[in-house]
């Protein structure tokens, strides 16, 4: 092993004050990078040694590395932005007009934080399909999926319970919109969305109930799971090792040492996704409407684009079955899903075979045919409840459709069973993938395609709500 | 050590173990505990209201400002006081029954309209036009001494419209 020189008694008080603040010289050997991970507060996070294979850019894309980023230059961003602002309503408004008109760089930062926070839940999505699709949810690591399907729910909580602190007539309607989905849950909905709002309405004690969860509660509940989450991921073994689609057996891994391999890696990566950042934060300003006003609606008023997939399914079904059954489904799906969706051969491996990959594609192909074809069918053909007067609206409106919809994805199992001969985890990734691309393309006919009393309409017809 | 069993075993009904019972005891008292803990944090969430702000009493006018036939709208308590051609009051809350836009009244149509989602509402709330699925929400309504109170703390969901709701001096 080498000696570090600064190793020597020092001779002098400055001597002494550099030795203490750590090594003078980089190590030069493995063991010496080794001993340095270990030995360090931030890269202890990391095994001294990783899989080579991991490294690979094209298998996790950073996101998880991105995720953590962004978190850090939100809570970063955050902080600063809370000297500028107040949550009243005589004064948000008027705090933010400051910060953006006379604060040095107040827009900058404001603009940062509204970009990293949009990013984060598109990355953060992004990430859990990387992780399903490489079979990283299954065991050993099924505790560590559900503690990442929290910070993600925490995540779109942050962003809502932000979205209303400017206090225009954008966050005021969002916000409204978005809660008033939330009542629809049967008898816990109402108490909710009062606790959550303060009162009858969006008013005074929301700005302040949101601004105490988005500053306290959901930061650092997100920095405990976030904890958690990195622990779990060396406790479970690390990165899930990527294999090739003929591999059978376990590949032989290379180690390589994590200082300057990984380091090297993400120091560049993060430097770079700051400068994507910092340069559209500097062309892109964060919107901002007129003050909120309660006496007066937009048309139409949209719930932030992250709920407009809700919205837009609100549009098809009762609320009951669109906004609480459906997605009560689907959450339940997703957190048990290591518990049915198991095997161990096809972890590491991309839409876990040759077949996964063909039943993905075929998934995309038949939601982007289907989804668009249904939703035009329900504008202007499906009339529910003109075909079935004598029924009440939940079951006309919800029940039936939805059974229809049941129907449909089962013949479409039954088409991938036995016309494909596909196995019990590619009929899980068919589905799944089938409802990622229907849900995606729900949200982008709710953000673009519906204008003036959510009419659809072509996108440039879509005028800016009034 | 086997005389001191002898005597337990005189017994025929397995006596409860001092640290079993302790056990239980904790867990019990711990849940009860947490419930209480739970309600009283729930308590302290639950929204603060005041007289003369919206989610209390709010004094709309006297029963003589209201022409019958009229829909006037009071801003402070979030609705509209309509007055039926019979003399009787409504006091229809203002936000949409769908999504909870603000619903502004059409004089000329007679109607109320929501600009988010088109639907729309007649003269005493009753829903005309989806997506909305019920009638606007009323509020009760108080006539204390020739003055018209609206209590905005308990707005009342209705499937279907009625008489009996409607209000008379």
């Amino acid at each position: 092993m080498q000696e570090n020189q600064s190793d020597d008694q020092q001779e002098s008080m400055w001597g002494r004050m550099r030795q203490a603040l750590g090594p003078t010289e980089m190590p030069t050997d493995d063991r010496g990078r080794m001993r340095m991970v270990v030995d360090n507060l931030v890269l202890h996070l990391h095994p001294a040694k990783v899989p080579e294979r991991t490294l690979s850019w094209t298998y996790t894309w950073g996101l998880g590395g991105l995720s953590a980023m962004l978190l850090m230059l939100l809570v970063s961003t955050g902080v600063f932005l809370q000297m500028n602002y107040t949550p009243s309503l005589a004064q948000a408004y008027q705090d933010i007009l400051n910060l953006r008109m006379d604060t040095w760089f107040g827009d900058l930062l404001r603009n940062v934080h509204h970009w990293s926070a949009n990013l984060l839940v598109l990355v953060a999505v992004l990430h859990l399909l990387r992780v399903f699709y490489t079979g990283g949810h299954r065991d050993p690591r099924a505790v560590n999926w559900i503690v990442g399907i929290v910070m993600l729910l925490l995540v779109l909580g942050s962003n809502f319970t932000g979205y209303l602190l400017p206090w225009d007539q954008l966050a005021y309607w969002a916000v409204t919109v978005g809660t008033s989905i939330l009542s629809y849950i049967p008898w816990l909905g109402e108490p909710l969305s009062r606790l959550l709002l303060g009162g009858p309405e969006v008013g005074a004690a929301t700005l302040l109930n949101f601004y105490a969860l988005h500053i306290s509660f959901i930061p650092i509940s997100v920095v405990m799971l976030m904890s958690l989450h990195f622990w779990k991921v060396r406790k479970d073994g690390g990165l899930t090792i990527p294999k090739r689609l003929k591999e059978t057996a376990e590949p032989k891994m290379e180690r390589v040492t994590t200082i300057p391999h990984l380091v090297r890696k993400e120091l560049v990566f993060a430097v770079a996704w700051l400068a994507i950042i910092l340069i559209w934060s500097m062309l892109v300003p964060a919107p901002l409407e007129g003050i909120a006003n309660p006496e007066v609606s937009p048309n139409p008023a949209k719930a932030p684009w992250y709920f407009m997939g809700l919205q837009e399914m609100l549009l098809h079904f009762h609320p009951l079955v669109g906004a609480v059954l459906i997605p009560g489904i689907v959450l339940a799906g997703l957190f048990a899903m290591p518990f049915y969706d198991v095997g161990g051969a096809s972890v590491g491996v991309y839409f876990r075979s040759q077949r996964g990959r063909a039943m993905a594609a075929l998934a995309v192909s038949a939601a982007v045919l289907i989804t668009p074809a249904w939703i035009l069918l329900d504008e202007f053909a499906l009339n529910w409840s003109a075909w079935l007067p004598d029924w009440p609206a939940l079951i006309s409106n919800g029940l039936v459709p939805l059974a229809f919809l049941m129907l449909g994805f089962f013949m479409l199992d039954e088409v991938v069973l036995r016309r494909f001969k596909a196995s019990f985890e590619e009929r899980v990734l068919f589905l799944f993938t089938f409802l990622l691309v229907a849900f995606v393309i729900l949200t982008l006919t709710g953000i673009f395609f519906r204008g003036e009393g959510m009419q659809l309409m072509w996108p440039w017809m879509v005028g800016a709500a009034h | 050590m086997a005389s001191k069993k002898d005597l337990s075993t005189t017994t025929s009904v397995e006596p409860v173990k001092r640290r079993d019972l302790l056990k239980t005891a904790w867990a019990v008292l711990g849940g009860l505990a947490a419930i209480e803990l739970g309600g009283i944090s729930l308590a302290y969430m639950q929204p603060r209201l005041a007289e003369g702000e919206f989610g209390g009493l709010i004094s709309a006018g006297n029963v003589d400002d209201f022409p019958p036939g009229s829909v006037t709208h009071i801003p402070s308590a979030r609705c509209y006081l309509s007055r039926l051609p019979d003399g009787g009051f409504l006091a229809i809350y203002q936000r949409c029954t769908h999504l909870g836009c603000s619903v502004p009244w059409d004089q000329t149509a007679q109607q109320f309209v929501c600009p988010c989602h088109s639907s729309s509402f007649d003269t005493q709330g009753d829903v005309q036009n989806p997506p909305a699925a019920r009638p606007l929400d009323i509020f009760p309504i108080v006539i204390e001494e020739g003055v018209v109170k609206i209590d905005t703390g308990s707005p009342v969901a209705r499937q279907a419209i009625d008489p009996g709701q409607v209000v008379y001096a």
